[in-house]
């Protein structure tokens, strides 16, 4: 059955959409990011909260969590990053496969938070390059999917096809 | 119970014990090389199985006795806490003999101390550090050490190659806000502890 | 031609398998990184492993991964500055580390806070109890395999944010407790809010009781694992749920009685074998066991003030009269920026918290701000028993037993 409300008539065009191959690889890609969570801290447990029942991470196709770095695409790094801490992270980065990116959740993650002290990285954008920050002292699960909306708009706009030639760099910060 | 008889005994048992004022719980001080025999007779005589704490206290670099340790034991039996105080003898190299084997519950909480104070248990059987990197160089609870940290190298180096991160001191900006609380009211009003940059002091580089 | 080597490998207990296997101690042995990113390791906490075939010879724990420096942190701040570094100790019930923080203060400075405040504190730490051991439940449930219990528990634990929500204004990092009190009062309606929750609460337990306990996949992978001998916990200085289930009889909450526990009626469930299964049964006895005290505390809730009036140099007075009176005023600005003014001494106070005994050893030489701060956290005590009683499990086991052990390492490490 073709419905009438879609902006063109089937019947003529056929089944097909003529649009360009970045809109249709972006859309495949924000609709399905798979975070990893580095969960460090007290972070951790609101962004389990957000996979739970109530704030429902799924609905926008999240809730794959895979612990895996090979298996994913968004970091969410969640808590304190310690300077112990810091190669870990950096290693687990190295391992995702691009496209990839990075939210640092929390205010410890973002700079540092409240911890200023000798062992506190302060931010781990210091060894990761950071995408979305999100702030708050564990930030609201609404506020972590407010992110990973931003993530999406982000994703929408990324020329995939000039990057798909691209040969693949190691990336500093 | 742990009451005044008790603490007679003990005394009486252990001259080498002295008692200390304090509020909550028995407290004494132990001279560092009875502290092995004190801790066996206590487990295996006066019923204080558990090891609740192990840690120590840095006096400042003007004091006598720099380091103390303090240990703190429970008893099941009598139902209270029992709290010693260790000197240790030197100030620039202190060191303790290890009750590890004794209660291994110290195992970890004498790594610990290692880690934050540099003192060294002697007859530890695995003394290193548990809450810093091994190659730190550093004794972060030191009243010297500076709470923002010291300058150091990032521990792996091939993450420093890519990323050029190494371990900065903190950027305190003129906090936290603390006051001394004695004295003359304009002298102890509260100001930072100033360990690193802030907006008028540029970043030590 | 390749030769075929066969091995009879009996599948007894634990500690048959363990002498038969550092018997046969060949080159077969294997090291295993369990890193500190995993997700078995709740948090960040790393296990270095030999194995032989699959079973476990050596495992030495590293931590330190989440090492923040609270301690020197505490050398720098006034008592009540410092309130928000010990929510994140124990981030899984931030409540009860509040209490625990506020009273060694309050105990070094000599301060009695009232009846209201004392019950508000129980009904508050009781609460984070069942939070902190619902969290436990379902994700041990889940370290075993189960999803369901993780999301029924959840659920349950959604609804006691929204209570500590208008409580005090946050989700979790909640920083309600001041030196001297608390800080606000409880708000009307709340309490009946909280006897709602109390009421539905026993359903939803038992529905995760009705998955689990019974369960003969969780019984297999539990029943018999990871065992600890009663002079073992007690030499490694376990304490909290872990200890009570080796069979030791030993509940703060009973033995030394803080803030009003002696007024209330409760029972200490007791453990007899030690394995992952008792620790299990045990927590969800305690659940029980809260919801009988938050039912007394509501019933007979005392009116009063929530702070020590009396305390002038410790606590604030109320905002009117702040904003009204000039010698309120005045006390308000040495609290704020001096801080409480605690006498010199030391004082060793340890509080009954969901993981275990959660003590702070405080040492003041006068002033706002503490010379030394100690936190013994239960969970690092915990932790290094591992080292002496996992050899000789099979590698799946550690996800059940370090589920079972529930341990935080945002306390561990500080």
């Amino acid at each position: 059955m073709i419905s009438d409300e879609v902006g063109y008539n089937g019947k003529v065009e056929g089944d097909v959409i003529v649009t360009k191959a970045d809109a249709v690889i972006n859309w495949i890609r924000k609709h399905s990011v798979w975070p990893m969570p580095m969960g460090l801290a007290c972070c951790a447990i609101e962004l389990m909260a957000s996979a739970a029942s109530r704030y429902d991470i799924s609905r926008f196709g999240m809730e794959v969590m895979r612990f895996s770095p090979r298996q994913s695409d968004c970091m969410i790094v969640a808590g304190t990053v310690t300077y112990k801490m810091a190669e870990v992270v950096r290693r687990i980065y190295d391992q995702m496969g691009d496209p990839k990116w990075v939210v640092a959740m929390g205010a410890c993650a973002s700079t540092g938070g409240m911890y200023r002290s000798y062992a506190v990285m302060q931010g781990v954008d210091t060894i990761v390059p950071v995408d979305v920050y999100v702030s708050g002292c564990p930030p609201r699960p609404e506020a972590l999917l407010d992110a990973m909306m931003k993530l999406q708009d982000k994703i929408g706009r990324e020329p995939s096809v000039g990057n798909l030639r691209k040969p693949k760099s190691v990336s500093a910060c | 119970m742990i009451d005044d008889e008790f603490t007679k005994a003990l005394l009486e048992k252990n001259g080498f014990l002295s008692r200390r004022e304090s509020i909550d719980c028995l407290t004494m001080d132990c001279p560092a090389d009875e502290l092995a025999d004190m801790a066996l007779s206590l487990r295996d005589e006066e019923g204080f199985d558990l090891l609740v704490d192990l840690t120590a206290i840095d006096h400042g670099e003007d004091a006598e006795v720099r380091f103390s340790v303090v240990l703190h034991f429970y008893s099941l039996v009598h139902r209270g806490y029992l709290r010693f105080h260790v000197p240790c003898s030197d100030n620039e190299k202190p060191s303790v003999p290890s009750i590890s084997d004794i209660y291994p519950a110290a195992n970890w909480h004498e790594r610990e101390t290692y880690d934050m104070f540099g003192i060294e248990f002697a007859g530890h059987p695995d003394l290193r550090r548990i809450l810093m990197w091994d190659e730190y160089p550093y004794f972060p609870l030191r009243k010297e050490f500076p709470l923002a940290g010291i300058d150091t190298p990032l521990p792996a180096a091939d993450v420093v190659e890519v990323t050029k991160a190494s371990v900065e001191p903190a950027p305190m900006m003129g906090g936290p806000f603390v006051s001394s609380g004695d004295g003359v009211m304009s002298e102890s009003e509260p100001r930072a502890r100033d360990e690193s940059w802030t907006e008028e002091s540029e970043k030590p580089s | 031609m390749s030769k075929t080597v066969t091995r009879e490998i009996s599948i007894g207990d634990v500690g048959t398998r363990g002498s038969e296997a550092s018997e046969k101690a060949d080159s077969s042995r294997m090291a295993l990184n369990v890193g500190p990113s995993h997700p078995t390791t709740h948090g960040v906490l790393r296990l270095i492993m030999e194995l032989n075939g699959d079973v476990i010879e050596k495992c030495e724990p590293v931590i330190g991964y989440l090492h923040r420096g609270d301690e020197k942190i505490a050398e720098n701040m006034t008592y009540n500055q410092f309130v928000p570094y010990t929510d994140r100790l124990d981030y899984l019930a931030p409540l009860a580390n509040n209490v625990a923080y506020a009273l060694t203060v309050e105990k070094l400075a000599g301060v009695e806070v009232p009846e209201r405040c004392q019950a508000i504190r129980v009904l508050v730490c009781e609460l984070a109890r069942i939070s902190s051991h619902l969290l436990g439940m379902g994700v041990f449930g889940m370290d075993a395999g189960a999803w369901t219990p993780f999301m029924y528990t959840f659920t349950e634990r959604e609804k006691l944010y929204t209570l500590f929500e208008e409580l005090t204004g946050a989700r979790f990092t909640t920083s309600y407790t001041r030196i001297g009190g608390v800080a606000r009062d409880i708000p009307d309606g709340w309490l009946d809010r909280v006897k709602t929750f109390c009421e539905n609460l026993p359903k939803a337990t038992d529905e995760v009781e009705k998955l689990l306990t019974r369960n003969r996949i969780f019984l297999d992978r539990t029943e018999g694992i990871g065992v600890i001998a009663k002079e073992d916990a007690l030499a490694y200085g376990l304490t909290g749920p872990n200890l009570r289930a080796s069979g030791v009889d030993l509940d703060l909450r009973k033995d030394k009685p803080y803030s009003g526990y002696e007024k209330y009626d409760f029972d200490v469930p007791i453990g007899t074998r030690g394995d992952c299964y008792d620790r299990y049964l045990i927590r969800i006895e305690e659940v029980r066991q809260s919801l009988r005290i938050i039912d007394q505390v509501i019933s007979d809730f005392p009116s009063g003030l929530w702070y020590a009036e009396d305390a002038r140099k410790i606590f604030a007075p109320p905002k009117e009269k702040i904003m009204t009176s000039m010698e309120e005023l005045i006390q308000n600005f040495m609290i704020v920026t001096e801080g409480p003014q605690v006498p010199p001494g030391e004082v060793y106070f340890e509080a009954e918290n969901p993981k275990g005994a959660l003590g702070f050893y405080l040492v003041s030489k006068g002033g706002g701000v503490p010379y030394r701060l100690k936190i013994r956290a239960p969970s690092f005590c915990n932790l290094s028993i591992l080292e002496k009683f996992v050899p000789g499990h099979m590698l799946a086991d550690i996800t059940v037993i370090l589920g079972s052990l529930d341990f935080v390492m945002g306390e561990c490490d500080r």
